[in-house]
């Protein structure tokens, strides 16, 4: 074997302008698909971060049935042992109470749809730190203020700026009317362009009071401590809730069209990686069409002086994997800079109107950050370096069939 | 000692299109030591002959036997095997592997064979020495002169000391100088290691030293004659 190695290795460098003319194929195959992958991950990551963990959170409890109606007549009592999870749940964080219901704002001769929330200001900001996220004006002080927080997109649309008041119209609990007014405390912003056109919030207290739910809760939102341990927490509350009452969902559970949408991004974009790799593969399988075409009447010389078919395939499969690992490391040690670059300064679109609402349009933020992981790295090297061994299969394939003699008249 | 016996080889090409008799029922016997050129015109069976006596191809009829094996019996791995034990060859234009010096090309079916390193390279080195490649033994083929690459050649069919030595027009690239220090390289060889040489060549300079000369015209022997040199 050391023979065959030493062989091959030499043998690489006998066409160093070929050898390395392939390398770089690799090298950019890897550098390119790492880099597409890292950033359609990283622009993912970022918008479920934004909608996940700024608002929704990893999982929520639930009345039966709720999140399928979203109406209030799905309340459910706070009782103090759904607020004190934390302490009866190993992976939970926070409980966050709220309750939430959708609603007509209006300002002047302004109206919008919106989504009014009633929260606890101090866990409310313990999960989504929304306190940082004010752009104007304060933070709520307690759960009786009677004033509210509105997304900057839901201002602009009303033309409303802190010190405002601003109507909500809706139906309440048991189809009581909502109605009520309120000075605008604060605006805050969301990274996610939904968010930000719909968010309303109120302190619990009051929110109760306008719908007319008191001492009710539509959801009681969870921060984790992993957000890997999600399972674990879902099959404990899962356990110990009474699923009769309560449902506990992910997530995934709760917002399907945006894994879907995710999923269905994914696989466009391994469409593209699949071009990518084809044709990296034909000019890779061009090589090595070259290189055993080339040495036909070498081949069949070593083959006549004893070397064995599956020792001469070994050797050539080995020259070919060489290449493919000089150009793999080297892709792969090159992106590292390149997406940690990318993972800290995030290919920005926000400063063209155009393109950000574009984006804004299918709920993007249009800034996108590669995600810096090393699964990425790994998968789309190895995936290279997998696709270019199977290619060096071919001069097994060429040489169980080379006749020495045919071989040596080439 | 019989080394080679060939009976009744006959070898078509195309038989099913347009047949080329490339040998028609050739007899022939070598004996252990013997220095023998096979000489004919172009296209009389010359190389055809020498490779189906070499295994590395198969006749249309007759057979072949090794020191008594009959290698058409042999599978295409059991045969590759035999080569690589038994047959040292030596070709036209030189092949050695141009990646390796000439100690490795010397010693590289010796390496097949898994010879051990120290008698691998003690062997080597004496038999470069011998054919006056001492200096040389790190140099890659594309550094050598046509000649001293065809004398590594010699050394790495010579190395493992195989029963015999096949050599396909051995000298028709090299210029008279070179080509009068191989033939003096194998001689020598011949005689003292008592290898078996057997040539095909219409170099008049082989043929002058060669102690048997076999005549092939249109696939068949047509003389067969010895001479005391």
């Amino acid at each position: 074997m050391e023979t065959l190695i030493v062989l091959a290795w030499r043998n690489i460098w006998r066409n160093k302008r070929r050898t390395l003319i392939t390398a770089a194929s690799i090298f950019f195959a890897v550098l390119l698909s790492t880099l597409m992958v890292s950033i359609q991950k990283g622009a993912w990551d970022r918008m479920e971060e934004n909608v996940v963990n700024y608002y929704f959170g990893y999982v929520q409890i639930h009345a039966k049935g709720y999140w399928q109606d979203r109406s209030l007549d799905l309340t459910f009592a706070a009782v103090d042992s759904l607020l004190q999870l934390p302490q009866w749940v190993s992976g939970v964080a926070v409980a966050v109470p709220r309750i939430e219901s959708f609603a007509l704002a209006a300002h002047a001769d302004n109206t919008t749809g919106v989504m009014v929330v009633g929260i606890d200001p101090v866990r409310e900001h313990e999960m989504t730190r929304l306190r940082e996220r004010m752009v104007a004006g304060t933070y709520f002080d307690h759960v009786r203020e009677p004033a509210l927080l509105l997304a900057d997109g839901v201002a602009q649309r009303l033309n409303a700026t802190v010190g405002d008041t601003v109507v909500l119209l809706s139906q309440g609990y048991h189809g009581v009317n909502a109605a009520g007014k309120y000075a605008v405390k604060g605006l805050v912003h969301f990274a996610s362009p939904d968010l930000n056109r719909q968010m309303v919030y109120l302190p619990l207290a009051v929110a109760r009071y306008f719908y007319g739910a008191d001492s009710l809760l539509t959801s009681i939102a969870l921060k984790v401590t992993d957000k890997d341990k999600v399972p674990q927490v879902l099959a404990q509350l899962r356990q110990q809730l009474d699923t009769t009452r309560y449902e506990v969902m992910d997530w995934h559970e709760m917002m399907p069209e945006l894994v879907e949408a995710r999923a269905v991004d994914t696989a466009g974009n391994y469409l593209m990686l699949l071009i990518l790799y084809l044709i990296v593969s034909f000019g890779i399988f061009g090589t090595i069409l070259m290189m055993t075409a080339e040495r036909t009447y070498e081949f069949g010389v070593l083959l006549a002086i004893g070397m064995k078919r599956i020792q001469l395939s070994v050797e050539v499969w080995l020259e070919i994997l060489f290449i493919a690992l000089l150009g793999t490391l080297a892709g792969f040690v090159a992106s590292f800079p390149v997406v940690y670059y990318f993972h800290r300064h995030p290919i920005d679109f926000s400063s063209s109107k155009e393109i950000a609402e574009t984006y804004a349009q299918f709920g993007f933020e249009p800034i996108f950050p590669a995600a810096f992981e090393p699964f990425v790295f790994l998968s789309q090297a190895l995936v290279v370096l997998c696709i270019t061994t199977l290619l060096a299969l071919y001069p097994f394939w060429k040489i169980a069939r080379l006749d020495p003699v045919k071989a040596m008249r080439h | 000692m019989i080394v080679i016996k060939a009976q009744g080889l006959t070898k078509v090409y195309n038989p099913d299109t347009v047949p080329v008799h490339a040998l028609r029922s050739v007899d022939l016997e070598v004996h252990q030591g013997e220095f023998t050129a096979i000489v004919g015109p172009s296209g009389s069976g010359k190389t055809t002959l020498l490779n189906i006596l070499g295994g590395l191809d198969r006749p249309t009829a007759g057979k072949v036997w090794i020191n008594g094996t009959d290698i058409s019996t042999l599978s295409e791995n059991k045969l590759i095997d035999f080569r690589r034990d038994h047959i040292g060859f030596v070709f036209q234009s030189y092949n050695l592997i141009p990646v390796l010096t000439a100690r490795e090309n010397a010693e590289f079916v010796m390496l097949l064979q898994k010879w051990p390193r120290a008698e691998r390279l003690a062997r080597t080195e004496q038999l470069l020495r011998e054919v006056g490649l001492a200096d040389k033994m790190d140099y890659r083929p594309s550094q050598l002169s046509g000649g001293q690459q065809q004398r590594v050649a010699v050394v790495r069919a010579l190395a493992p000391k195989p029963r015999f030595i096949l050599a396909d027009e051995p000298t028709a690239n090299l210029d008279s100088v070179s080509t009068r220090n191989l033939l003096d390289i194998m001689a020598r060889l011949n005689e003292e290691e008592r290898v078996t040489f057997l040539f095909s060549t219409h170099d008049q300079r082989v043929i002058e030293r060669a102690r048997r000369v076999v005549t092939l015209e249109d696939g068949k022997i047509v003389a067969d004659e010895t001479f005391d040199r």
